[in-house]
């Protein structure tokens, strides 16, 4: 009896507890509202399961417990009750599976019209490397790091001589345009996490990795190192922020560029 | 019981083979410390284990201390935070669950419940048990040494593993990764007796789909932990010659205090596959035998057959099989070929299939059951409800997409602790209370069993529920420090320090579970040989405890499966596997 | 992951095909058997050690699969460059067959327990497998001379450490084989003898097996074959 009040009461609780804590998405800031969509159904979907289960195992608990006289059933399978739980689950996971991987394929298929921009890790802090009037990057390695080259761009790629370069700093991206973050380390793992735009990757010392997201909404947002890399982890952080167009064009005049800063 | 000699049924090949005769100890060393007989490694196994366990719960209470109270115990500084995390992870993962499911349980219930006198190969498994003990003390040891243990996170991963600016990198890593190689070797010997023992020296007439259900899960467990094992095996070695000899084969080129090392080319990602290679199935070498035993914890307590015992069989192997094909899902975001997500992402997803399958037929038992809530019974609910919460938000990180945002989050953090932390330990002390009686010949106090449950599955509920939202909100895992997250209200903060609180409750009821343990030796009720009138052959012994040899002058024949319980028309409400039937039984059905 | 994801489908198979004939399918609660007649697993033919040799090679087979899948997967880094093998490997090879042969005839002997023969047969591989680990540590020599340390090259630090590992399990072998001719110096009975005879021959041919993977792994001819498939396979159906 006891025990099965309890279950009940776990349900509930647990369900108040997700309607009515305070704790939730942080407030989007980009294209992945998708991602929040397939989030949303997942949890419709499990916490329908969840309270389905418990309640189950509450009303057995109630109803089955034992009582002077009372005898079990002896019922070793039922092939027809098993195999529609079965197909029910299929059901379950099929239609949480079909959104995940079309959202998953958006998010591996970089539209064309999206901006390269480097985010280069170290222990422990964010720069970034953003292509010049060219529109391209230049080669980068970690073998030509060393003096003033911390970054290791490479000195002998003319397409790398007018990349701005922001060591240490923030982070400015103009809203409403795709962009293509190309993720590099110098050292360890490490991972570019922005809880508001939902998407994050992990960066690799020796590869270039990368994820595209398109910024909706103007601000200012903190960029959170999510891989363990080291004492330094959680103080790890940076600024990113969501601005106009002009804004940023007029932020872009302001850096300096490879040629400028390694002559 | 009906025991019938052996010339009764000469057409069946003897069970107890020539090559296992039985080894006699001699002296008390052999017979308490350099024991063969695997009633005693067991419970060696389960003593260390837990030893071991209770250390890291009091690390778990130093993470807890400082995420919910930052800066209140100086001690923890950055460094000593990211050695208590790592130690904990890989105690509690490797050296405890693992060891205790198949070195524990794996030792005591195999011979018994299969109807052999012993192991097959006794002295591997008195090996195999000292090995362990070694790789224990190992890392006990690297508390102690300049440095202290590594702080390279339980997943190890290069190369921060191996710089020179990861706490432990004097000795740690060292100590960290051959304590793993002599736990592998070790675990080796142990799991070649497991198997062949369930495969060769099975009583005459237990036929493989006679077996309890808790001997499936523990079999399929340590075929896949023989297989998984090498790989972690590979990437300690590959990482202690990348540390040591100077190779480069994880070792890409990187600066570290603005110079450059020597390595070079080498791919981290490497060791990513060969870790979780080994790391997913080790999630289900844990579960597996938490599956097979809560199965038959409920079944006993329920008294009533486990429902669709074909596919719960059916369902092991597949998992079993599926688990090695899932790894990546926990890489999607690790910077491997994104495309590799679509087939993760399905794999992973199907397997919930036969893991729903097994949870339905749990619940099913119960229908229609006769419910004895017995502290055993307890556990298995408690089971249930978390396995299923943590398996739910399992669906969440499976599923590629949804797992960007969640992943390194503490979402992740509080689903693994749900599903294959909470979940499997109240699975452990649901066996300990059900088996004790076997083990002692005495009952284990029901009151402290009854606080012990309450606070530890309501505890461990509010611990590691609430802690997903963190995670959703965007918290990463293994943050030092919280303070000025700006994601993070102020609200966050006050759960932190709630959770940590529960924290500390739940883990002072364990020792209350201790004192039960080590009280009911002495004091608790004599349980005579069957208390929980169970049908398994273990509880059919002619003494209990068993003595070595486990079955007297005569190895008991099975006759029947193992579930039946409250068969219509029966005397009793269960019939022992070892009783011959009087007319073979219609379809009752 | 090719590799170790072949191994565990051959696995795979052999389980499958293990577990279809235990009954799978067959309803437990519908067989009850009478005090007079027991159901009859499939009595098996095979000693507890031969299963758990088998067990272990599949759990050594494991471990070299996964070597081999590392060097696999290391071997698309960019500063991958093939490094010759010594010449030495090849005889090496020969005395591996050499012990797998001189068991194989120690194994005809023991099945008519001719205790000269067996006992002949045990020592020339012995000394096969001494040969064998002498001459691998002659390449290693030859490979410092040469210049190439473990940690010269990706391919130097596999060579080193795959021959090592398979070293290491041709050592554990020779403890079997002198656990074999222990026997027979205590005379012990001729079941026995053979048994063992035979554990460590199925042991020394798999470990013959390992080392022409091995091999052909290290000399880049299954890279290339590899390569080929892959032709065959984008090609496949075209005319």
């Amino acid at each position: 009896m006891f025990v099965a009040v309890i279950m009940v009461v776990i349900v509930v609780a647990s369900v108040a507890f997700h309607v009515f804590s305070p704790w939730w998405f942080s407030p989007l800031a980009s294209n992945w509202g998708y991602i929040d969509g397939t989030m949303v159904l997942t949890f419709a979907i499990t916490g329908a399961v969840f309270a389905a289960v418990v309640l189950f195992v509450a009303y057995c608990l109630y109803r089955f417990r034992h009582q002077e006289g009372r005898k079990a059933s002896y019922e070793p399978e039922n092939k027809r009750l098993e195999g529609w739980l079965t197909a029910l689950t299929a059901g379950g996971v099929i239609a949480m599976l079909t959104p995940g991987l079309f959202v998953w394929a958006q998010y591996v298929e970089v539209p064309d019209t999206a901006t390269d921009i480097e985010v280069i890790g170290q222990q422990w802090l964010w720069s970034f490397r953003l292509p010049g009037e060219d529109g391209k990057l230049g080669a980068a390695d970690n073998r030509l790091i060393g003096g003033d080259n911390t970054l290791g761009v490479s000195p002998n790629d003319p397409l790398g001589q007018d990349d701005l370069l922001i060591e240490g700093g923030e982070l400015i991206l103009p809203v409403d345009k795709p962009v293509r973050f190309l993720l590099r380390s110098v050292d360890v793992l490490h991972d570019f996490y922005v809880p508001e735009f939902r998407a994050k990757m992990d960066m690799i010392p020796g590869s270039v990795t990368y994820f595209w997201v398109t910024p909706t909404k103007t601000g200012t947002y903190e960029i959170l190192c999510a891989e363990l890399c080291g004492v330094g982890h959680s103080y790890m952080r940076g600024t990113v922020t969501v601005v106009t167009d002009e804004e940023y064009q007029e932020w872009l005049t302001s850096q300096s560029t490879f040629a400028s800063l390694s002559s | 019981m009906a025991d019938i000699p052996h010339d009764a049924s000469a057409t069946v090949p003897p069970a107890e083979l020539e090559e296992m005769e039985l080894y006699h100890a001699h002296s008390w060393w052999t017979k308490y410390v350099f024991s063969q007989d695997a009633k005693v490694i067991a419970v060696q196994y389960a003593v260390t284990a837990l030893v071991i366990g209770f250390v890291a719960l009091v690390l778990s209470w130093l993470i807890r201390l400082q995420l919910g109270f930052p800066g209140l115990v100086e001690f923890i500084d950055a460094d000593r935070y990211y050695q208590i995390i790592t130690m904990h992870g890989m105690i509690m993962v490797v050296y405890l669950l693992t060891a205790l499911f198949l070195g524990g349980f794996g030792n005591y219930l195999i011979p018994l419940m299969v109807g052999a006198r012993d192991m097959v190969f006794p002295y591997a498994n008195m090996l195999s048990f000292w090995l362990y003990f070694v790789a224990v003390m190992l890392l006990v040891i690297s508390f102690f040494v300049p440095g202290g243990p590594t702080g390279a996170g339980w997943t190890l991963y290069p190369p921060q593993a191996i710089l020179s600016n990861t706490p432990g990198q004097q000795w740690g890593i060292m100590l960290m990764l051959v304590s793993l190689i002599v736990f592998i070797i070790g675990f080796t010997m142990g799991g070649l007796n497991y198997t062949v023992t369930v495969l060769q020296a099975r009583a005459r007439g237990m036929t493989l789909m006679r077996l309890p259900l808790t001997i499936w899960g523990i079999f399929v467990a340590t075929v896949m932990a023989l297989l998984a094992f090498p790989a972690l095996f590979v990437a300690a070695v590959m990482m202690l010659f990348d540390k040591y000899l100077g190779t480069s084969f994880f070792m890409p080129t990187l600066i570290e205090m603005g110079e450059q090392l020597s390595y070079g080319g080498g791919s981290p990602i490497l060791f990513q596959h060969l870790f979780w290679f080994f790391g997913h199935p080790e999630v289900y070498i844990v579960a597996l035998p938490a599956f097979g035993i809560v199965s038959d914890l409920i079944s006993t307590h329920a008294r009533r057959n486990i429902f669709g015992y074909r596919m719960m069989v059916w369902a092991i192997v597949g998992i079993g099989v599926l688990s090695f094909v899932v790894w990546a899902h926990h890489m999607y975001v690790s910077g491997m070929n994104p495309y590799f997500g679509f087939f993760f992402a399905t794999t992973t997803l199907i397997i919930a299939v036969p893991t729903a399958i097994k949870v339905y037929n749990w619940v099913l038992t119960l229908w229609q059951g006769d419910i004895h809530f017995n502290p055993p019974m307890l556990f298995a609910l408690g089971f249930i409800v978390t396995f299923v919460n943590g398996g739910l938000s399992g669906l969440f990180l499976g599923n590629v997409v949804v797992d960007v945002p969640l992943s390194d989050t503490m979402f992740v953090v509080a689903h693994f602790h749900m599903v294959m932390g909470v979940a499997p330990i109240l699975v452990i002390f649901g066996a300990i209370y059900h088996w004790y009686p076997k083990v002692t010949g005495r009952m284990l106090g029901d009151a402290m069993a009854k606080f012990h449950f309450w606070v530890t599955f309501l505890g461990a509920y509010l611990i590691f529920f609430p802690m997903h939202y963190l995670g959703l909100m965007g918290l990463p895992r293994r943050y030092f420090e919280t303070e000025g997250i700006m994601i993070m209200p102020e609200s966050g903060h006050s759960l932190n320090a709630f959770i940590s609180i529960m924290a500390f409750i739940v883990g002072f009821a364990q020792l209350v579970f201790v004192f039960n343990l080590i009280w009911s030796l002495r004091h608790g009720r004599p349980s005579g040989p069957n208390p929980w009138r169970a049908t398994t052959l273990e509880w059919q012994t002619p003494t209990t405890p068993p003595p070595h040899g486990n079955w007297g002058d005569h190895l008991p024949n099975v006759y029947r499966w193992a579930y039946d319980y409250s068969v219509p028309g029966a005397k009793e409400d269960f019939i022992p596997q070892n009783e011959p039937g009087s007319v073979t039984k219609g379809d009752p059905a | 992951m090719s590799a170790i994801l072949g191994f565990i489908a051959i696995l795979t198979l052999i389980v499958g095909w293990f577990l279809s004939r235990q009954g799978l399918a067959t309803k437990p609660w519908l067989e009850v058997d009478s005090a007079g007649g027991l159901a009859t697993p499939n009595p098996s033919p095979y000693a507890p050690a031969q299963v758990g040799l088998g067990v272990f090679l599949a759990v050594v087979g494991s471990l070299f699969a996964l070597l081999i899948t590392g060097y696999l997967l290391r071997s698309e880094g960019l500063d991958w460059r093939d490094m010759p093998l010594p010449w030495i490997v090849w005889p090496n090879t020969l005395a591996l067959v050499g012990t797998g042969i001189a068991l194989e005839w120690a194994l005809r002997a023991a099945n008519r327990d001719d205790r000269g023969a067996v006992r002949t047969g045990v020592l020339v591989a012995s000394g096969c497998a001494l040969l064998f680990l002498v001459g691998q540590f002659a390449a290693w020599r030859m490979l410092a001379a040469s210049g190439n340390f473990v940690n010269s090259g990706p391919a130097d630090s596999f060579f080193y450490l795959m021959t090592a590992a398979h070293g290491l399990h041709v050592i554990g072998g020779m403890f079997a084989l002198a656990g074999t001719f222990e026997r027979i110096r205590r005379n012990e009975r001729a079941e026995r003898i053979k048994l063992s005879v035979e554990l460590s021959t199925t042991y020394w041919l798999f470990m013959l097996l390992i080392w022409a993977l091995l091999l052909a792994v290290l000399s880049g001819s299954a890279g290339e074959f590899l390569a080929f498939c892959g032709q065959i396979l984008s090609q496949g159906g075209m005319p």
